[in-house]
């Protein structure tokens, strides 16, 4: 395999694109996926003002054309429900939801039909479709365009839910979604867009449901997902320092989530730190410590510790934001009280 | 049109049988044999039938609460749907969607639907998927007046003329929505007047009035098929049910019943090919039997099948999930 550095944004942007070659049946649509579409100074049809509000699908439109690169009216119940429906008649569509916070306006079609069709329909329908949708704090963008919600969408039967933290797993993990025959979110941290890694040329997968040790270690178990799983690793540089070995466990995807590469990885350590950017109730975290507690409580050495955001909406001023935001520091401190 | 007279018998066969089906349904309800709650058809059944004689089964529809005439007209197996209602393992969906959700993906009946208006996105999906791969599909999106006070049916109505996608909006007017009147839940004079907002045709038409419809999604389907783009058609109807079977209709006054059954569709339909000669009184007497006893069997079939097994609770979740 061929590998070379590229960015978050460029393994996604990758994943895409390989797989709409692949695969006439793939389309993606969006507002804005495109930009700028059909007006007359933009110099072709296929030409792109934007390529999605942040880049990433940038040069899938001139590639791919405009019947499989579709811009949308700002209808986010038309089109996510336009996937539920596209998908379980014969394509791959994937939809972005610019950010999650908008799931409100469209939710419906994501927990009533695309997760439910299946189901309802006694298994004779499927709906292989992928939401990518922005999640995460950090670019100032205040209550409604910052939060992660994954956790809501793990709560639903019949959805699967990918948060990928590096380039690597973004581009794997997509590729496995878009193939995948249930309907997938996929969340992207926007404040990973730019970070970097190893990414190689060709399309590979990963399997969903397969957590990923990020780092091995005998004292303390960080269970984590997306930005967290960074700083998740910075903090356990620092506590290295001090003697304390920790281990990161990246979920990558949190429906299905791998039970057992966390109870396995409890068992070693006999201490669990949950580090969420998520709120905190009924969440990501609960959960992991919910399993735990019920079946590894006799492994642990310590209460079960959840690092998350505080149960409020993500505040607008930088300095609150920051405040908002689990920090290195707090998952130091904390996996430190474990540890005493 | 062609009136044939074989393509008559069809339609006439097929409006007998959603009305059997759905007199059967009430009667089973109200002894108390069915389990849930029922939204039943009985005199919409020009519309189904009206809209449905120009689909093939590669054609898709999305239905509603109300949709086991959708699924009638589409061909969707009639023991199937009995069992369905009833929760049993030979059903539709296997006992695992109800009234509410019977479906049959490939005959192209995408699911009757519980939420109000969530029909008109995935017909959009449907019209994108043909649209795509270049066939000549098309969706017919059924949709009530009340659904038409929803956001995602303008949505898709937008949605579907911005995209140019291959879909017939047909609403279903029966006047009201669940107890409240559509004069007073629709601020426009009429619902076809919204298609100029998304300029596309609309038109109302007499939903008791099988021709005036058939003529009407003749136009619409055919557009759609040409790549023309999307058509609203009101059907200005009624129910002879409640929104649900038991609702006691205290909104319903009795003259209205009266004008209503005095425009039943059936008779209607029955009373312009006997007067043009187009069949026989005998011929249709001969098909109120037969399907009489199609849903009679219907019956039979689903009270004789078993309960799906406590292990499918679990089952058909995910296609595949570690």
């Amino acid at each position: 395999m061929v590998t070379r550095k590229i960015t978050f944004r460029q393994a996604i942007n990758e994943a895409m694109r390989l797989e709409m070659r692949r695969d006439p049946t793939v389309i993606l649509f969006g507002e804005d996926v495109a930009g700028g579409a059909t007006l007359p100074h933009m110099e072709g049809e296929n030409k792109e003002a934007w390529g999605g509000v942040l880049g990433v699908s940038t040069g899938l439109a001139p590639e791919f054309g405009r019947n499989r690169v579709l811009d949308t009216p700002i209808s986010e119940s038309a089109f996510i429900g336009a996937a539920v429906g596209a998908a379980s008649t014969g394509l791959r569509p994937i939809a972005e939801l610019m950010f999650v916070d908008f799931l409100g306006v469209c939710f419906d079609q994501i927990f009533n039909q695309g997760a439910k069709l299946r189901y309802m329909f006694g298994g004779k329908a499927q709906v292989p479709m992928v939401i990518r949708t922005m999640i995460g704090a950090g670019f100032r963008a205040a209550a409604q365009h910052s939060e992660c919600l994954y956790s809501i969408f793990a709560h639903i039967p019949g959805l699967k839910s990918v948060i990928a933290s590096t380039p690597y797993d973004a581009k794997g993990l997509l590729t496995t979604a878009i193939r995948d025959n249930d309907p997938v979110i996929f969340f992207e941290h926007k404040v990973l867009y730019d970070t970097e890694g190893e990414v190689p040329e060709e399309a590979y997968t990963i399997p969903l449901g397969v957590a990923d040790v990020k780092r091995e270690g005998k004292d303390v178990t960080i269970v984590t997902v997306g930005r967290m799983v960074h700083f998740s690793l910075e903090a356990a540089e620092k506590l290295a320092k001090d003697g304390v070995n920790v281990e990161v466990v990246d979920l990558r995807s949190i429906s299905p989530m791998d039970k057992n590469t966390i109870l396995n990885s409890v068992k070693k350590t006999h201490r669990l730190v949950v580090v969420d950017e998520d709120t905190p109730r009924c969440s990501l975290a609960t959960d992991v410590v919910a399993l735990v507690a019920e079946q590894a409580f006799d492994y642990l050495d310590a209460p079960c510790k959840m690092v998350t955001a505080p149960h409020t909406p993500v505040p607008f001023s930088p300095s609150l934001e920051d405040a908002y935001i689990p920090s290195v520091t707090t998952i130091v401190s904390t996996v430190k009280s474990l540890v005493r | 049109m062609s009136p044939t007279k074989e393509k008559m018998l069809d339609v006439y066969t097929t409006m007998v049988k959603i009305r059997k089906f759905e007199d059967k349904v009430a009667e089973l309800f109200a002894g108390g044999k069915l389990p849930g709650f029922v939204h039943l058809y009985a005199g919409e059944e020009a519309i189904a039938l009206g809209v449905c004689a120009h689909l093939t089964d590669r054609d898709y529809i999305t239905s509603t609460h109300r949709g086991h005439g959708h699924c009638i007209a589409k061909g969707v197996d009639i023991n199937g749907m009995m069992a369905e209602v009833y929760g049993k393992a030979t059903g539709s969906c296997k006992g695992k969607g109800g009234s509410m959700h019977i479906a049959d993906v490939h005959r192209g009946m995408l699911g009757a639907n519980g939420i109000v208006g969530a029909g008109g996105p995935l017909a959009c999906g449907s019209g994108l998927t043909a649209k795509t791969l270049g066939t000549d599909q098309v969706t017919v999106c059924f949709f009530g007046d009340g659904a038409a006070e929803q956001g995602t049916m303008h949505e898709a109505m937008n949605l579907a003329c911005c995209w140019n996608l291959p879909v017939v909006f047909v609403c279903e007017n029966n006047g009201y929505a669940e107890s409240t009147p559509w004069g007073y839940h629709c601020a426009a004079k009429s619902i076809s007047d919204r298609a100029v907002a998304y300029d596309m045709p609309g038109v109302t038409v007499d939903g008791t009035d099988f021709f005036a419809i058939y003529e009407a999604a003749e136009e619409a389907i055919g557009r759609a098929r040409r790549g023309e783009g999307p058509s609203l058609i009101e059907c200005r109807a009624f129910r002879y049910y409640g929104h649900f079977q038991g609702d006691a209709m205290l909104y319903f006054t009795e003259e209205e019943k009266a004008h209503n059954r005095a425009r039943d569709p059936i008779e209607r339909f029955k009373k312009r090919v006997l007067e043009r000669k187009l069949v026989s009184e005998e011929e249709l007497t001969k098909i109120d039997a037969k399907a009489a006893g199609i849903i009679e069997e219907a019956v039979e079939f689903a009270e004789k099948s078993p309960y799906p097994d406590n292990k499918e609770v679990l089952t058909d979740v995910y296609v595949s999930y570690p």
